[in-house]
């Protein structure tokens, strides 16, 4: 595989509405941002993907628009995803592994203001079957929860330590996250539950926000960055969407990436795991193998920040950031979209050997 | 085209037509995936990774549709990729997968295209208000006929052009068993006498809306050589964006698809494409399209597009066939439309095209546009490596 390297990343100050921007408006900042990074315009750039949908958007093809904010003229190579823009990611990365291009570009973006999120997020379910009955993304989540609670694979304790963590995190180490702050966990273990067995403080928060990420291959990487973070491994995997067809309690497909991805191949020093509920993260790091004292989620993660289709990229450029800043060498990035983390991509990131 | 070769070892369309009340989402699209591994003769098991693609997902009311079409398409425990880039999604959808097998990542990778129109309604689609912006209610139709009138005034192009276009398509269409419309009795006159429903294109210069899919398997040059059937060999690709609100902006001949179709020459090596392209399948939703896209692409010089028309040089037997299958005025599974130009390329040089195949077509091109055309997607087979 060609060797393919993380050579800048912004994003956005994540809130719960961005009120007076629109997406093209939001976006723009956080894409001049990663570009001024590695000192390029887009005319440098070989390729360029996005992802986002316009179910968030309100109208469709609402790409379209935002492409525009990143001014593509003359022309330009460029692709979409209707996926995290983690996905945009390893589409670029496969394109430079192709060797038509040294440089990518990458970005995501959502608005979840503009909509009831959780029923928005009830018509990705079969359309047929399910869709009909209104089931929200916090419902779904409970009942994944109720099942790992059920088979003793999470508890309430482990579950509300790891809402104190991240938001306490998110305070410490992260400026653009929106949940900030340091609540203990016993208090949230007296929060009344709020959908099943899940608490306000298990869920992630609604927000706004983008995400850019520059990728260089060959001879651009030492050009464009003097801190290379380099993609060794990238994979990603999905599982049926039937709540009824899965063990709610395990994640076999980010089981299946984060092998393919050779995650094991060297010890980890820190993991960015998108997991937007907190039996999320304790379901991820059974299925992934993260040893009890691992550092997770410096950032906060999703349940600090979570803008949808973009939160999976920013663990890419989180995890790549510390690598980048010397507080990692090592680190695992992961991103997930779909009903109960039914679809799952991970990403091995390293700096350069000393 | 860059990195290692890739083909066309499998094809698979469902019938389109106006509504497939027989079958889900999920059974649609198995429908054509089922029929492109069986030419492939290879299994489910065999597949590495899925590539689907389609247009808005308000087309159907679904968001993000490939989650719960997963484990139709066989894609459990596999990569699994969604595109959308608008109406050029289709051409896409069959690149993004091509460059799984060209990087070296897969060996054989599904790509599937579908859109079931009847699901919802496309019009309302496109017509959803956004904030700041003038709605226009109009749909692809009002918008793509002020670039039409453009077109005839700047190239003097004669009024009746858009009428050959429809009726060469639609009577190709008569050829082609998966086509949508089978107007038996369609003649010139039909078309002229039917409704006008944006100046200059009548009803009958429209396409119609489809449901339907088609899937593509896209192999490793060591799975190509052992393909039971003729593989149609990939010489070149090329996706170009521009931007929708720019002052640069020609819609009626815009910068990004000249780009696009030089870049793809370059990267086939084709250095006249008027005589080394054997047959297109070219994404004309409108028949004016046609005419129009032949000098974008470098087929004739500006202002001749339309004679090409109207000599009868882009008919089934004339020197360069234009949309042999009937094309998107025959059949719009709008998703899938761009997907469907590129497979019935493959078919043309693979020698499978049936009562539509051209005698002894090498190279084909595959062409899709999208947006307001702002969005190409192009690529060369041949039915010799490269």
């Amino acid at each position: 595989m060609r060797e393919v390297a993380i050579v800048s990343f912004a994003q956005s100050r994540h809130s719960r509405a961005v009120e007076d921007l629109n997406e093209v408006e939001m976006l723009m900042p956080v894409t001049r941002a990663a570009l001024d990074q590695a000192g390029l315009e887009i005319a440098d750039i070989g390729f360029t993907c996005s992802g986002s949908t316009d179910y968030l958007a309100g109208n469709a093809f609402s790409f379209v628009s935002t492409l525009d904010g990143v001014g593509p003229w003359p022309p330009i190579q460029e692709s979409h995803v209707e996926m995290d823009g983690a996905w945009a990611l390893y589409e670029a990365w496969v394109k430079l592994q192709t060797g038509s291009i040294d440089t990518a570009f990458v970005y995501s973006y959502s608005k979840a203001s503009s909509g009831d999120l959780p029923k928005v997020l009830s018509r990705q379910l079969d359309p047929y079957a399910v869709g009909p009955l209104w089931l929200d993304s916090i419902s779904i989540a409970a009942l994944a929860a109720s099942a790992a609670l059920d088979a003793g694979s999470v508890t309430l304790e482990a579950m509300a330590e790891v809402a104190a963590r991240s938001r306490r995190d998110a305070l410490a180490n992260n400026e653009y996250a929106q949940l900030r702050f340091d609540r203990p966990a016993d208090e949230i273990m007296a929060e009344d539950a709020l959908v099943g067995a899940l608490r306000r403080s298990d869920c992630p928060p609604i927000s706004d926000g983008a995400a850019a990420i520059v990728l260089a291959a060959g001879d651009r990487v030492r050009e464009l960055s003097e801190h290379p973070v380099w993609i060794r491994g990238i994979d990603h995997r999905i599982d049926p969407m039937a709540l009824g067809v899965r063990d709610l309690t395990d994640v076999p497909s980010a089981r299946l990436a984060a092998d393919k991805a050779g995650v094991a191949a060297a010890p980890v020093d820190a993991w960015e795991l998108h997991a937007p509920f907190t039996h999320d993260e304790l379901l991820l790091r059974r299925a992934l193998a993260v040893p009890d004292d691992a550092v997770v989620n410096r950032s906060g993660g999703a349940l600090a920040a979570n803008p949808m289709l973009t939160a999976g990229l920013i663990r890419l450029g989180e995890a790549a950031r510390q690598i980048a800043a010397g507080e990692a060498h090592r680190t695992v990035a992961h991103a997930t979209q779909g009903p109960a983390l039914q679809q799952n991509l991970v990403a091995v990131l390293e700096g350069d050997h000393s | 085209m860059s990195g290692q070769r890739v083909a066309v070892t499998g094809v698979g369309q469902t019938k389109y037509q106006a509504t497939r009340g027989d079958v889900s989402m999920a059974g649609l699209v198995r429908e054509a995936a089922v029929r492109a591994l069986a030419d492939a003769e290879l299994d489910w098991a065999d597949i590495d990774a899925v590539v689907i693609g389609k247009a808005p997902d308000f087309f159907e009311g679904v968001m993000m549709p490939e989650l719960y079409l997963a484990d139709a398409l066989g894609a459990t425990g596999k990569p699994m990729l969604r595109v959308h880039t608008a109406g050029s999604v289709g051409g896409s959808t069959a690149i993004v997968a091509s460059t799984l097998v060209s990087s070296g990542i897969h060996e054989r990778v599904l790509a599937v295209c579908f859109e079931k129109q009847s699901e919802s309604e496309a019009m309302w689609a496109l017509s959803l208000p956004i904030p700041f912006t003038p709605p226009m209610h109009a749909g692809a139709g009002g918008y793509f006929a002020p670039h039409i009138r453009s077109y005839m005034r700047r190239a003097h192009a004669p009024e009746h052009i858009g009428i050959l276009v429809a009726l060469k398509d639609r009577q190709n269409a008569l050829k082609n068993p998966y086509a949508h419309l089978h107007e038996h009795g369609i003649s010139y006159e039909s078309i002229e006498e039917s409704i006008m429903l944006w100046d200059p294109i009548r009803y009958a210069e429209t396409c119609p809306s489809s449901d339907g899919a088609c899937a593509v398997v896209l192999s490793s040059e060591s799975v190509a050589d052992r393909a039971p059937r003729p593989p149609a060999w990939i010489h070149a690709t090329a996706m170009r964006s521009e931007p929708t609100l720019s002052a640069d902006r020609d819609p009626v001949l815009p910068v990004a698809s000249t780009d696009c179709a030089a870049a793809l020459w370059a990267e086939a090596g084709i250095t006249n494409p008027r005589e080394e392209i054997d047959c297109a399948e070219i994404y004309v939703p409108f028949s004016w399209f046609e005419p129009m896209w032949l000098e974008s692409l470098g087929f004739a010089g500006p202002g001749e597009g339309w004679k090409l028309t109207e000599q009868g040089v882009t008919a089934l037997d004339g020197d360069l066939p234009v949309n042999m299958s009937g094309g998107v005025l025959s059949s719009n599974p709008i998703g899938a439309s761009g997907l469907i130009r590129f497979a019935e390329a493959a078919q043309q040089v693979r020698g499978l095209a049936g009562d539509h195949q051209v005698e002894g077509a090498r190279k084909a091109l595959g062409h899709a546009y999208g947006g307001g055309s702002q969005y190409f997607a192009m690529w060369v087979v041949g039915s010799e490596k490269r």
